[in-house]
């Protein structure tokens, strides 16, 4: 085990890294934005008075790298700080967001990853036969479409025309977790069908290219079945390639999921950013940008970790 | 033809509720027996308490507070105005003012000093009495130094404010006739005072009718009926949920699905779909909403009044009517006073005249005009389209406009009052004078034309303290007269309020001077 702690030690201290510098982008790319949150909240509203009234109350007047200063003091303390228009406790602002965002990926995972994994091995099991090409015809045409079109296309088939979902998800952080998770159906369903081409292929792809290996060949010899051969021989072999791919997939559906819940009302994260950004509002921006740069970096290292046990050549690479 | 006219009177006598009219007019198409429905108003008109009652609403955000000083969109105008809390005078469903926490007020003859008497009994959500110090420290709240209130320059002539038993007095500087309406505005709410000159914003405390119970800006807000609420006949719900849902698809689904039971903002272009929806009713209100293509009339060749006319010559309303707004609203007349505002003067209707528009070009000596117009559909929904509109009018009488397109993000900062020539939107004052001094008045903040005529102002501050009607409304029609013909804006159109209902809702005649029933309608509608 001590290379891969070493590993991960070494990871760490890089995300460290990768984390300082996307604050210092996402900082300096909000301040060049036309505009700050004085003029952003007053809207119509504001008046050369009021917007300086609201700069002096914000601490607006201070300059910019003295706040990113101050704010990168904080952060290190793992104080997020207080969001400038509402003044309310980032953390606690956020963490109900991140729950739901959390909760959705989770859900979309939990269908999208093993569905996937298996049409995967299906497809290469039965490979050039019709299952497979429908199979790719289907996911492929589902990755293909914008994921609103698809959202949309649920609302109205499963919403409005036979009513068996809602078409908004209303919850809260009492709704019970059955009652929850009906209610997520619909953006679960969406996001699995944008994902699960992308880890389907892949497994279907590694696993093929294992085929032509000489242990298959010999696996084949011996009188094996082809299904005994895919699931204990090729899969252990393929798992590197697919875990990647699965991490980037439940990456994505934590960071890149603000259309799904544009459309289903779904209060997440990334409904959160957009309405920071538009307020200028610096401290939750850098706040939700943090924690998807740190779903990124611990969501990387996963995968190499388990690649890496799934496959030990990985720590001596020649 | 008699009973259709009675059918359209009924509603502006608040005898039956428009959903009534929808149904009778069903019935009276199939029936034609009018007297069917005419015999059954009463007890449908009368409010039935009870029920909750979900809203969706097209606005909203992460960043709200419950402080009125920042209330900028109709999310928490219809929480914080139209559900917590009351302010001392309030603009009922037929355009009248009427006392709120006010119960009546008096002014001195030259109207400089006025004395609102409070209403006695009334309790915040808490329990606590209204007090005058609750009310001077909630109008203080708006003034000062620190102030970042969009109400600061409407209480900016407030010389004093001091408590005299039950009753506030206010001193201005100059007298205003009309100020118990500018105490109307959804800012300048009443709230609990600490006591050091402060009010208590953060908890939501206040005297309306719902008290809120939970709140997540940006997603919902969660309001139980105030069962000591001292308003008799309103506020018949059990419980209120007003959702943010930005998205007018997801609102519209979320209606016609049964998720909610109101919704505010329309889609124009799907609207007559959504109408074929069964237990879903349009409603449409025409209010003092605005679109606008201000000037700045401070800048070449704007400054020319030759142009200005040119430009308000050069554009078909009647057209952008039936194209932007798809019929749902009015064609303006280049002044900002609807028909629903005090003082409306009925001026002749400018109309589409490519002819007069060239002679104006003439006169000024700037044929073969060509303007940049910015547009975003941040300034109103459609703003692009209006401006392209605007510029295929414009070109037969020989002005050539290059529309850019504005981003909508840092709109009202970046390009509001800073490019010669753009889109706004007014949601519209109740008082001529209001409108007048908030955007025309020479030197008034969000006067988005910088337009200085000597007449108009001098005419404004003396319509201000005239008390005789008849010579104040004169003073009016001559002020409508001059933005119209000298102004740097043009009105192409007034926009109505559509919105969608679920059938199982009633209510009486709609408020015109905000969305949602004068954003009351958590508390004038019910469940039928």
């Amino acid at each position: 085990m001590g290379p891969i702690l070493k590993m991960v030690a070494q990871r760490l201290a890089l995300g460290l890294l990768t984390l300082f510098v996307v604050s210092l982008i996402i900082f300096l790319s909000v301040e060049m934005l036309p505009g700050d949150i004085t003029e952003a909240i007053l809207g119509q509203g504001a008046t050369p008075e009021t917007v300086a009234a609201f700069r002096r109350e914000l601490g607006l007047d201070v300059p910019a790298h003295l706040r990113y200063l101050a704010w990168l003091g904080d952060i290190a303390q793992g104080d997020l700080g207080r969001s400038l228009a509402s003044k309310r406790d980032i953390a606690e602002l956020i963490g109900v967001r991140l729950n739901n965002t959390l909760f959705l990926a989770g859900l979309a995972a939990a269908i999208a990853v093993p569905l996937a994994v298996t049409l995967g091995l299906l497809a290469a099991l039965y490979r050039n036969s019709w299952f497979d090409r429908g199979i790719n015809l289907v996911t492929l045409s589902s990755i293909s479409f914008p994921e609103f079109f698809i959202a949309y296309a649920l609302i109205f088939l499963f919403a409005v025309t036979w009513d068996w979902f809602p078409s908004i998800v209303n919850v809260t952080p009492d709704t019970p977790f059955w009652e929850r998770v009906y209610r997520c159906i619909l953006p679960a369903v969406t996001l699995t069908l944008v994902t699960t081409a992308h880890m389907m292929r892949m497994t279907r792809a590694a696993i093929i290219n294992l085929m032509a290996s000489p242990y298959i060949e010999m696996a084949r010899l011996k009188g094996l079945s082809s299904s005994r051969i895919i699931v204990r021989h090729a899969l252990p072999n393929a798992l590197s390639p697919i875990i990647n791919v699965i991490a980037i997939n439940l990456a994505y559906l934590v960071v890149g999921v603000v259309l799904v819940e544009v459309v289903f009302v779904y209060p997440g994260l990334g409904q959160l950013m957009i309405d920071s950004v538009s307020k200028r509002d610096i401290p939750v921006v850098q706040a939700a940008c943090l924690i998807f740069a740190v779903t990124y970096i611990l969501l990387n290292l996963l995968a190499d970790i388990l690649s890496i046990l799934s496959n030990p050549r990985l720590l001596h690479p020649r | 033809m008699t009973t259709h006219d009675e059918m359209a009177r009924l509603p502006a006598m608040g005898r039956i509720g428009r959903r009534d009219l929808i149904k009778g007019a069903a019935v009276l198409g199939a029936v034609g027996a009018a007297e069917r429905m005419l015999g059954r108003p009463a007890q449908a008109a009368a409010p039935k308490k009870g029920g909750a009652l979900k809203i969706a609403i097209g606005a909203g955000s992460t960043s709200d507070t419950f402080d009125p000083a920042t209330f900028t969109d109709s999310y928490m105008q219809f929480v914080g105005f139209g559900c917590m809390r009351n302010c001392l005078t309030e603009i009922d469903n037929a355009g009248k003012l009427i006392g709120e926490l006010a119960e009546s007020w008096t002014a001195s003859p030259d109207a400089k000093v006025w004395s609102f008497k409070i209403r006695k009994g009334v309790t915040f959500h808490d329990g606590k009495a209204l007090t005058t110090e609750d009310v001077i420290d909630s109008i203080n709240h708006h003034r000062g130094d620190d102030s970042k209130s969009p109400a600061k320059p409407l209480l900016a002539p407030i010389t004093s404010l001091k408590s005299d038993g039950d009753a506030v007095v206010i001193t201005l500087e100059a007298g205003n006739a009309d100020l118990p309406y500018l105490l109307s505005d959804y800012h300048i709410a009443i709230m609990p005072s600490t006591g050091d000159g402060k009010v208590d914003w953060q908890s939501g405390n206040g005297t309306g009718g719902y008290a809120v119970k939970k709140f997540e800006p940006g997603v919902r807000a969660y309001l139980e009926r105030n069962p000591n609420y001292w308003k008799t006949g309103r506020a018949h719900f059990d419980s209120i949920e007003v959702l943010s849902i930005i998205d007018v698809a997801a609102r519209t689904n979320a209606l016609t699905t049964g998720e909610i039971h109101l919704m505010d903002r329309c889609d124009l272009k799907t609207v007559h779909l959504l109408k074929r929806t069964k237990k879903v009713n349009i409603y449409e209100v025409t209010g003092s909403q605005h679109y606008t293509f201000p000037m700045i009339t401070t800048q070449a060749p704007f400054d020319n009044n030759d142009v200005r006319l040119a430009l308000k010559f050069a554009v078909n309303r009647e057209e952008m009517v039936q194209k932007i707004l798809r019929g749902y609203g009015k064609v303006g007349n280049d002044t900002p006073i609807a028909p629903s505002t005090s003082f409306y003067a009925e001026l002749e209707q400018r109309t589409y005249d490519p002819d007069k528009a060239k002679f104006h070009l003439k006169k000024a000596g700037a044929e073969g005009l060509t303007l940049d117009l910015s547009a975003a559909d941040a300034a109103f929904a459609g703003a692009v389209d209006a401006a392209v509109l605007y510029k295929e009018h414009a070109a037969k009488a020989g002005i050539t406009i290059n529309v850019i397109r504005e981003p909508n993000d840092g709109y009202w900062s970046n390009v509001w009052m800073k490019k010669p020539w753009g889109a706004c939107y007014w949601g519209g004052r109740p008082t001529a004078d209001w409108m007048f001094s908030t955007a025309y008045e020479a030197g008034a903040a969000w006067n988005d034309t910088f337009w200085d005529n000597a007449k108009f102002n001098q005419l404004l501050t003396a319509a201000r303290v005239e008390l005789d009607e008849a010579k104040r409304a004169e003073m009016y029609k001559e002020m409508q007269t001059l933005v119209r013909d000298d102004g740097g804006v043009v009105v192409p159109m007034f926009a109505n309020y559509v919105g969608a209902a679920s059938d199982e809702l009633a209510h009486d005649k709609m408020a015109g001077n905000w969305d949602l029933d004068g954003m009351k309608a958590s508390e004038r509608w019910w469940f039928a």
